[in-house]
């Protein structure tokens, strides 16, 4: 039941003097004689920090919670993002000393065993990718892709090559375009052919000296495995530039075909989606990247090494590194938690994932096929997009009007509107931690939705919490920050 | 196996649905031969027990059960219960991006409750959802500087900054042609003096921390003015626990701040995940980088959040994004934001005061030791340099086989803080340091060091 | 001023030329085709601009659309009220939400733009 007084702003429950953490009165004396901070440097007044007691924190963000859908209690079929059971057993061995209290300064000899997970980590993501050189360090994906991007670069300049210019099809992430323009290079989008696939003559087209790097998600954006991608990846490597897969779906292909044998020179995993570290209500993500092994002297700084004489494990930074990208290792928590995951599953079990995770996206594809477009092919690998383009003809019903009436009958929204290369998108990722019986419910939901009155749609949804904010208003006059005068 | 649900017989309904006769058939959308063809080579599946026992085994002990006097930009400071029960909800867990507002409006409540609290810890007019993390959140900033004032020339950094944050910074830059100037710290802080000669009228910003690497107190008020009057950006990044002893980056108008948000309810976890925090002026709101949450009121009039100025934002902008990134540290900001609700403006000033105290105490006691000296005459904070005749990462290694975690040796870092310091190394003192361990500390220094 | 005779770029902005000086806006289309905008960047007084290249932003909540230089010249002034009036882009289009007046330095320029029958034949494409 929802409690309206409980989920005010926390500023609005503020009263002045209540005070919950107390810590204990000072063990030690005031000391003298030591550079003293001045009063120019100390505060003049208590922060304006809300007083609040335990109690009502806890009723808020408890209240809070529950106003969100979440793969713990909803089918989330959000395309791209892989909205998989989040294992709980991961959480207790994330907790364990050396993974949550070890300091990065900590002594080498004190944490031998979590470098040893780290190096072994290394070693099974360079054997899912096929690529042999592995760096943990990127925070995310997106970092993966520019810290792929700048070694590459720094490959580029050890052999005397000023290559400028990166090529992506216009199905990409958004970040592919933005991690390029971050790296210092020219963006030149393709625009790809219409049966969704990279168009071969395009490509060639635009091949030259200056291009350094093409990116491509596959399986892609739109679902589909690239089928000629290993033609593709010959013809940049005869142009003598690099292939880059976005592994973002990753989750399709585990064990059965791997970046490393089908052409991608690098690749970054993300491991919030392929290995199950929690989506976290946005992240943290970790963004570890493969490559090939005449690139792993450019990786970033540090890699964890091993020394089998000593029996001992230690950070190096590579040859030519590029440099750090972020402070410290990594995100370890998250590492930690897709070492779990790959160690419950296994070999075996990593291509069982992805079978179910294909399995369960074509048969979910077979049931909304018959009421919903799907533009692009009969068969998919891990999701597809359908298209409400034709009800968006007939009844003025849109992507986004079927997705928010999904939420009433229980259901997560796909993602809308994205790919961008398909009209009213809806991209439907079921993953292969869903039943039977749950593809059945949330297809036969969709078809319920589909023959629904218009009028319904348009102001759905009806139960939740709020309904269709004013997305316009809030970006004419943003308000980001609550002040006791508003 | 673990999280599938399939009984051979659905597994036989579903393939008939689609039509085909067998999983592999609907793999053949991957030509054949680059099909892997063999299991991949990794270690048979565990079950839940035995990988408990492995990773007990190996990750259950933090060597020597230490103590941890450790800085240089994570601290060990107290973490409530609170914080891990309330994050550790899988509606918060288990969601991801807001996307769908009304889907998510736990979440986004949160974040906006976020942002406000990072605004008053700072002082700040915006403060975003967060970033990665300390490092590229400077990186982050002195790209929108570039945004906002149109210089690219060059950026001007305090050898004071944190080493890692440079080294971020020189990566991010390194194709880009912008001239990264450092100016040296000497007796611990910066010269106001020798950062306005190296602000030109290309310089886009000056960058400094508060408490600087070293734990001194640079001065801001001084360093912010010579940034403006080179027409640069004054960026700083600050420690955000200081706020409960010292003056906020607001309060010295600087343009932009940003922090590690670690000590803000987040483990250390051998230095990831993080969170950045990244704050600056109302007026620059359209050129920042990363997630923000907006209020506004939903179709029946009611008050709601949704994610806010989303055409800045790489999903949109795509390579003229003001950032390639994707996700905010969500679980860490929510940690941060029960974190302030629970340690308020009393709790936080409790923490700062205490680790100050114990710093100085601990100062007291380590350099009444014969040949133990602070190496710079500087106010500190809770952190400060610790000059004694040994080597340091000698002294380091034989401290922590004694249980007692200090660092990070400055030697660590190359000549990048500057020379002549391999008998340097921080220590770091937080609330949680009891008188007991601190003096525990100081007979280990004086047992090694009398050999 | 009359939709029918203005000239138009292929980007979707309209020109209005007077002696030397060309007023510029964005068209009815582009508007409708943003939807609700929420944003506009304004080109900066005293900078010149070559045909084709980008002055200025319009963005509404889920996109972003540059405004492009119709044809060579030096922006003498901007409508400084209009980031403050939006709404006027949709309902006063070529009126009173013209964005920038330029200098026009070379007159052949304008022989590249469409007229209102080839720039709604465009659209249609």
């Amino acid at each position: 039941m929802r409690n309206p007084t409980a989920t005010r702003l926390l500023f609005e429950m503020s009263e002045a003097g209540r005070g919950t953490v107390v810590f204990p009165e000072a063990d030690v004396p005031e000391v003298s004689g030591l550079p003293e901070i001045g009063a120019e440097y100390r505060a003049e007044s208590l922060l304006p920090l809300p007083e609040l007691a335990e109690p009502d924190v806890v009723r808020h963000f408890v209240n809070l919670s529950t106003l969100n859908m979440s793969v713990d209690s909803h089918f989330y079929p959000l395309g791209s993002c892989t909205m998989k059971y989040n294992p709980k057993r991961h959480e207790r061995l994330a907790r364990l000393p050396q993974a949550v209290a070890s300091h990065p300064y900590q002594h080498e000899s004190q944490i031998q065993g979590l470098l040893s997970v780290l190096y072994e980590l290394q070693g099974m993501l360079a054997e899912i990718s096929g690529l042999p050189g592995v760096s943990l360090h990127p925070a995310a994906g997106a970092q993966g892709e520019l810290t792929a991007l700048l070694t590459a670069a720094a490959w580029f300049r050890h052999r005397g090559e000023q290559r400028t210019r990166v090529l992506f099809p216009a199905s990409a992430h958004g970040t592919n375009p933005a991690s390029a323009a971050l790296a210092g290079f020219e963006c030149v989008q393709l625009a790809g052919g219409s049966n969704g696939f990279v168009d071969l003559a395009e490509l060639r087209a635009q091949l030259d000296e200056r291009t350094a790097v093409f990116m491509v998600t596959n399986p892609n954006t739109l679902g589909l495995f690239e089928k000629d991608i290993a033609t593709i990846a010959g013809m940049l490597h005869d142009a003598g530039g690099l292939v880059y897969i976005d592994g973002a779906n990753m989750n399709a292909i585990l064990g059965r075909t791997r970046p490393g044998d089908f052409g991608g020179d690098m690749m970054h995993y993300n491991v919030h989606k392929t290995f199950t570290g929690p989506h976290g209500a946005g992240g943290p993500g970790a963004g570890p990247i493969a490559v090939r092994d005449f690139l792993a002297p450019f990786l970033p700084s540090p890699v964890v090494a091993f020394d089998p004489q000593k029996n001992w494990y230690s950070l190096q930074e590579p040859q030519h590194s590029i440099g750090r990208m972020r402070s410290f290792f990594g995100n370890v928590g998250i590492l930690l938690r897709g070492y779990c995951y790959i160690r419950t599953l296994g070999g075996r079990g990593l291509r069982e994932a992805s079978d179910c995770a294909v399995l369960n996206a074509n048969y979910l594809l077979s049931q909304v096929r018959d009421f919903l477009d799907v533009p692009h092919g009969q068969r998919c690998m891990h999701e597809f997009v359908a298209s409400a383009k034709r009800l968006k003809e007939q009844s003025g019903v849109t992507a986004m009007d079927i997705a928010k009436r999904l939420l009433d009958y229980g259901f997560h929204a796909p993602t809308v509107y994205f790919p961008l290369v398909v009209d009213e998108a809806l991209m439907m990722e079921p993953t292969e931690t869903e039943s039977l019986a749950t593809l059945d419910a949330f297809a036969a939901a969709l078809r319920q939705i589909c023959q629904e009155p218009a009028e319904l749609l348009k102001g759905a949804p009806h139960s939740t919490a709020v309904c269709r904010p004013d997305e316009v208003n809030a970006a004419r006059k943003p308000v980001l920050c609550w002040s006791a005068q508003c | 196996m673990a999280y599938l649900f399939d009984t051979p017989e659905q597994r036989q309904h579903m393939l008939s649905a689609i039509g085909a006769g067998s999983v592999d058939e609907l793999f053949q959308q991957i030509p054949q031969q680059l099909q892997l063809g063999r299991e991949l080579a990794l270690p048979d599946a565990v079950s839940e027990l035995q990988l408990e026992q492995d990773l007990q085994r190996r990750l259950g002990v933090v060597g020597g059960g230490g103590l941890c006097f450790l800085g240089g930009g994570v601290y060990d400071h107290f973490i409530p219960a609170v914080v891990d029960e309330l994050t550790s909800r899988g509606e918060f867990y288990t969601a991801y991006t807001p996307y769908q507002a009304e889907a998510s409006q736990g979440t986004l409540q949160a974040f906006y409750e976020y942002q406000t609290l990072i605004s008053q810890l700072s002082g700040m007019e915006v403060s975003n959802a967060s970033l990665y993390e300390g490092g590229t959140a400077v990186s982050e900033a002195v790209f929108m500087a570039m945004r906002v004032n149109g210089r690219h020339g060059r950026v001007v950094v305090a050898g004071s900054l944190h080493p890692e944050y440079r080294q971020v910074l020189r990566t991010y830059f390194s194709r880009l042609g912008t001239e990264i100037v450092e100016v040296p710290a000497t007796d611990g802080v910066v010269s106001v003096a020798a950062c306005r000669a190296a602000l030109t009228a290309e310089t886009t910003a000056l960058v400094f921390q508060q408490p600087n690497f070293f734990g001194c107190l640079e001065d801001v008020g001084g360093l912010t003015a010579a940034a403006h009057a080179a027409g640069a950006l004054a960026i700083l990044a600050f420690d955000p626990i200081s706020p409960g002893l010292l003056k906020r980056p607001g309060d010295y108008g600087v343009d932009i701040a940003v922090a590690e948000g670690q000590p803000l309810g987040t483990p250390l976890q051998y230095g990831g995940p993080l969170l950045g925090i990244f704050t600056c002026r109302g007026e620059y709101v359209r050129k920042m980088p990363g997630r923000l949450i907006g209020r506004t009121v939903d179709r029946n009039g009611r008050e709601c959040f949704v994610l806010n100025l989303q055409a800045r934002e790489q999903h949109i902008r795509r390579d003229k994004a003001t950032s390639n990134i994707c996700t905010n540290q969500g679980l860490l900001a929510l940690r941060a934001t029960v974190f302030l609700s629970v340690t308020g403006p009393r709790g936080l000033r409790q923490m700062a005061e205490l680790s100050h105290r114990k710093a100085r105490y601990a100062v007291e006691r380590l350099t009444s030791l014969p040949g133990v000296s602070l190496k710079f005459g500087q106010p500190f904070f809770r952190e400060f340099v610790l000059e004694t005749p040994l080597r340091a990462t000698e002294l380091l290694e034989a401290l922590a086989a004694r249980g007692f975690n200090a660092g990070p040796a400055l030697s660590r870092f190359g000549g990048s803080l500057g020379a002549d310091l391999e008998r340097c190394f921080l220590v770091a003192l937080t609330e949680k340091r009891t008188r007991a361990e601190i003096d525990g500390l100081v007979q280990a220094v004086a047992e090694v060091l009398a050999g | 001023m009359d939709p029918e005779t203005l000239r138009y770029a292929k980007t979707h902005e309209w020109v209005s030329v007077d002696g030397d000086i060309a007023t510029v806006g964005i068209t009815d289309y582009a508007v409708r085709l943003l939807t609700d905008i929420v944003f506009l960047s304004l080109p900066v007084v005293g900078k010149s601009y070559r045909p084709g290249q980008p002055m200025g932003e319009v963005e509404s909540v889920k996109a972003v659309s540059d405004i492009y230089a119709p044809v060579t010249g030096e922006v003498l002034e901007v409508n400084t009220g209009l980031p403050d009036q939006l709404q006027l882009l949709s309902e006063s289009p070529f009126d009173r939400a013209w964005i920038v007046k330029l200098r026009v330095v070379n007159p052949a320029d304008l022989q590249n733009l469409l007229s209102r029958a080839d720039y709604v034949q465009h659209c249609g494409e």
